[in-house]
């Protein structure tokens, strides 16, 4: 095959590939694996919940499902499918042959398998799966935690370590391999939102390693960095992980705000309004990610000068967020619009993260957090940001660049119908959510008191049908694939622009071994 | 059949209530109801300002809502291509990114102050009426009403749900998940400060009809407070994980008038002083068998079963414990044994009640040890340790 292909077959194919698409392929199965384990502990939960009183599960198990479904869904499903899109686009965005770093790349996807089967076999290990929630916060995770947590603590070490080397890649790849003529203001924004996602990534994770490792000091090494009893502070545990876990969700959510850039003025046949402003807001909402992140912890008795720090500066925000979300809506203002299935799904995005973004804003007052923190408000809040803002945006990237991956056109009558059943499934699961948590109802419980049955059911009810809904978006991606009509256009979209477009279709297996000129 | 048919009418009917209930906003009662969809402004003046402010926040949320989405949907009616519509090529405007920074920004700023002013007064925990020293334990509240002369009023409350209705078993109770044995009792119209801590893990102290949510760590002491302006029974639960039975752990204030306080307070009070002189008498075995009975079957007998034939718990009949050394057997009932579900019952249970359990659990069951435990044993075993 030489140059043209893989140099070996079959699954040593896969194993010793150092191409960005094949590893970046790699990256988004997984993480759609992923999806569809965290999916399934989340239908536990809500199966529980569909009514009140103990019917499938012990309350036991129950919370080692609710603590399996964030992380598995935070550090497997959503992260490592941004990294995925980012290998296969990145290179092709800023006419680069490859990543960087090759065979990082190589070792940074394969780490994840064995980490996530690790953390998946605790459920089978006598005392259980991690069962203290994904923010795991002492010393119900250190003095109380099950044997599990030492895999648990291995594990979130794994992810870290892949994590900071994938970021390192994008960070070398985006610094040292654009083609001439692509500075960084002509960037696609998708490249930008992940090249400040990786600073973002290479400066937290750490934290969070340091983190765990003073966990397992605690739970093996005799120290009492959390324990209270020993002199130290369960508090400052709380500090740590947010000082992490801040910036981790706008990890989560940039390179989303990246890919919507992409899809609306495709789609709207008219270029991104406001650019560099885009650019600006986004680094903007990194630098405060690093100073709001005790806005997570209003409860837990902190001075009233640090109360108020935190609350102005998790107001502020708002604007660089609101400027994003005005952006996109005026790109769309005066277009010659068309609605295939990633513009509804980057439509959706726009629609319910603003949505996500205004309980944000309420959530930023700390006397009103006062009775929100900790209840289904939050559940609400985060889900709308996490799902409708993440999940809807990478199923939008899905569809859109598919063709492009595949030289394949999915079915566009079934990716509408994956839309609508979604965006339909996902609302009566989630806005409901806010009433419950408004009435009282605190998170993180498997049973509850009378009143809250009418809206649990609903929302229960609403998770199946967007959990099904995905088992529609796996038979038609693997429809394409296998049997979907063929394409060789270069530019799927009449609108699209962008270096990936000018490569043939489907993109051959190296691209842009001579560097393109861009003017 | 009738049931779920009405439940399912009434779920096709939500979205007309839902509408209802922003019409209606500010006419909820204090305790959380069926179908409710807000906050409520509860029964302090804190409480009120917060749901006040918390609708304020709302309807500017639902403004910018309706301007932004409208003007998208707009756009998404009206600039299709299959209206044959020509995109326009504008892509850039510094007048419009300005305005667009700074307005959001001055709305935020109009929202601060209000927010600010509600800050500093849940902040003012100065010129209390009463303290009460809350801790959370794995899985109950003990309170500690702390009086000036030294004669604190503690006890433990504890969830009242039985396991068959958590089971489904038996019909679930109006008050499902949300009642104890010992309410917290408070008097109305006075400032209530509350010192919240925990003994174990992190709890969280949230009655939202008081407006008060405070994490409970062990080793700090958190401060709160409260000044609930209507009698009533209010009921919230533990609002941190906090292991296996986090959502069992409710808590229920009942706000009365002051009197009723000041009676309740001095039974309390008597009810102490009765169990401290009974601390150096010694009783004989028909005594505590006949007290050990109903503690047993209050504490001991959802695990262990009402004749000690075991459940959750091991059996009591025929058991090493029960047959075995006193001390070791006393030592159970105060310590628990860690990680598992025989709970530390030393602070939970006072030494008069402890020993006459004790006593009853090797003398029932076909146990007969003979022997009686004195209150003073139970009370020379915690000093020992």
């Amino acid at each position: 095959m030489g140059a043209h292909g893989p140099a070996t077959k079959g699954l040593m194919r896969w194993v010793t590939t150092t191409n960005h698409k094949d590893i970046g392929t790699m990256y988004l199965w997984f993480s759609f694996a992923m999806f569809i384990l965290g999916g399934s502990f989340a239908m536990i939960i809500r199966a529980e919940l569909f009514q009140p009183g103990l019917q499938i599960v012990e309350p036991e198990f129950f919370n080692q499902m609710t603590t399996m479904h964030g992380l598995v869904m935070v550090f497997g499903a959503i992260m490592p499918s941004f990294v995925g899109l980012a290998n296969w686009m990145i290179p092709m965005m800023i006419g680069a042959p490859d990543m960087a770093l090759p065979r990082l790349n190589n070792f940074s996807f394969w780490i994840l398998p064995p980490t996530f089967l690790l953390l998946a076999s605790t459920l089978f290990m006598d005392g259980g799966a991690p069962n203290f929630g994904w923010t795991f916060y002492a010393p119900l995770s250190t003095t109380y935690a099950p044997d599990t947590v030492t895999f648990f603590i291995f594990g979130v070490h794994l992810m870290g370590l892949s994590s900071i080397m994938g970021s390192i890649n994008i960070i070398a790849t985006v610094v040292n391999l654009r083609a001439p003529g692509m500075t960084y203001m002509k960037m696609p924004m998708f490249v930008w939102t992940w090249l400040i996602t990786a600073f973002l990534l290479v400066a937290v994770m750490p934290v969070l390693a340091g983190l765990v490792t003073m966990m397992l000091m605690d739970v093996h090494f005799g120290t009492s960095f959390f324990s209270a009893a020993g002199g130290g502070d369960p508090v400052l545990f709380q500090h740590i992980f947010w000082f992490f876990g801040h910036p981790e969700v706008y990890i989560i959510i940039l390179p989303a705000f990246g890919v919507v850039s992409q899809i609306i003025p495709t789609f709207a046949r008219k270029p991104l309004f406001g650019y560099d402003s885009m650019v600006y807001a986004t680094a903007s909402i990194a630098f405060l990610s690093f100073i709001v992140w005790a806005h997570h912890m209003y409860t837990v008795g902190m001075p009233i000068a640090g109360e108020l720090f935190f609350m102005y500066a998790t107001m502020l925000i708002a604007v660089p967020t609101g400027v994003k979300v005005f952006n996109w809506i005026t790109t769309m203002w005066q277009g010659s619009m068309t609605f295939e299935t990633p513009m509804l799904f980057a439509i959706g995005f726009v629609f319910l993260f603003t949505i996500g973004g205004f309980t944000g804003v309420m959530l930023s007052l700390a006397p009103v957090d006062f009775q929100y923190h900790d209840s289904y408000f939050v559940v609400a809040h985060f889900h709308y940001v996490m799902v409708a803002g993440a999940v809807f945006s990478m199923s939008g990237a899905v569809y859109y660049w598919l063709p492009k991956w595949c030289g394949r056109k999915y079915n566009e009558t079934m990716g509408k119908a994956h839309f609508w059943i979604s965006f339909i499934g996902f609302n009566l699961t989630f806005f409901p959510q806010h009433f419950l948590g408004l009435a009282g109802m605190p998170r993180r419980i498997p049973d509850y008191a009378l009143q809250f049955t009418d809206f649990n059911t609903m929302s229960s009810i609403g998770a199946f049908i967007y959990g099904a809904s995905q088992i529609l978006f796996l038979f038609n991606v693997v429809r394409t694939i296998v049997s979907g009509e063929k394409t060789s256009e270069e530019k799927t979209w009449e609108g699209a622009e962008g270096l990936e477009w000018t490569v043939a279709t489907p993109a051959p297996y190296h691209t842009f071994s001579t560097p393109p000129n861009v003017k | 059949m009738y049931l779920q048919a009405k439940r399912l009418y009434k779920l096709a009917l939500s979205p007309v209530l839902l509408l209802l209930s922003f019409l209606s906003t500010g006419a909820w009662a204090e305790e959380a109801q069926r179908w409710q969809m807000n906050m409520s402004p509860g029964v302090t003046e804190v409480g009120a300002e917060i749901y006040g402010l918390h609708m304020i926040v709302f309807w500017i949320c639902v403004v910018i809502g309706v301007l932004t989405f409208g003007a998208m949907f707009y756009s998404v009616f009206a600039h299709r291509k299959s209206k044959g519509v020509k995109a326009a090529t504008f892509h850039e405007s510094t007048t419009i990114e300005i305005a667009w920074t700074i307005v959001p920004f001055v709305i935020l700023i109009v929202m601060a102050f209000p927010a600010t002013t509600t800050l500093l007064k849940v902040y003012d925990f100065d010129d209390s009426d009463l303290d009460i020293l809350v801790t959370g334990y794995q899985w109950k509240w003990k309170y500690e009403y702390i009086d000036e002369a030294g004669e604190n009023v503690v006890f433990f409350s504890n969830l009242r749900t039985n396991n068959t209705e958590i089971y489904n078993e038996d019909e679930k109770g109006e008050h499902y998940l949300r009642e104890v044995d010992e309410p917290v009792v408070l008097p109305v119209n006075k400032k209530v400060r509350l010192l919240i801590t925990a003994n174990d893990v992190i709890h969280a102290w949230w009655v939202p009809a008081l407006a008060v949510k405070k994490d409970a760590i062990p080793g700090f002491i958190n401060e709160s407070w409260t000044k609930p302006l209507v009698t009533g029974v209010y009921r919230g639960q533990c609002a941190e994980l906090c292991g296996r039975l986090h959502g069992y752990m409710p808590i229920v204030v009942n706000v009365v008038e002051e009197d009723e306080y000041n009676a309740w307070l001095a039974e309390k009070k008597g009810k102490a002083s009765e169990i401290k002189a009974l601390m150096d008498k010694n009783f004989s075995l028909d005594e505590q068998m006949a007290s050990g009975k109903p503690v047993y079957e209050q504490y001991c007998a959802a695990c262990h079963g009402v004749n000690g034939e075991g459940g959750v718990g091991k059996a009591i009949a025929g058991s090493s414990y029960a047959t075995g050394d006193v001390k070791a057997h006393i030592g159970m009932g105060v310590n628990g044994v860690a990680g598992t579900a025989m709970q530390a019952f030393g602070a939970q249970l006072n030494d008069v009640d402890m020993s006459a359990v004790i006593t009853y659990q090797r003398n029932a069951f076909g146990n007969n040890m003979g022997d009686i435990v004195q209150p003073i044993d139970v009370y020379n075993f915690k000093q020992g340790q």
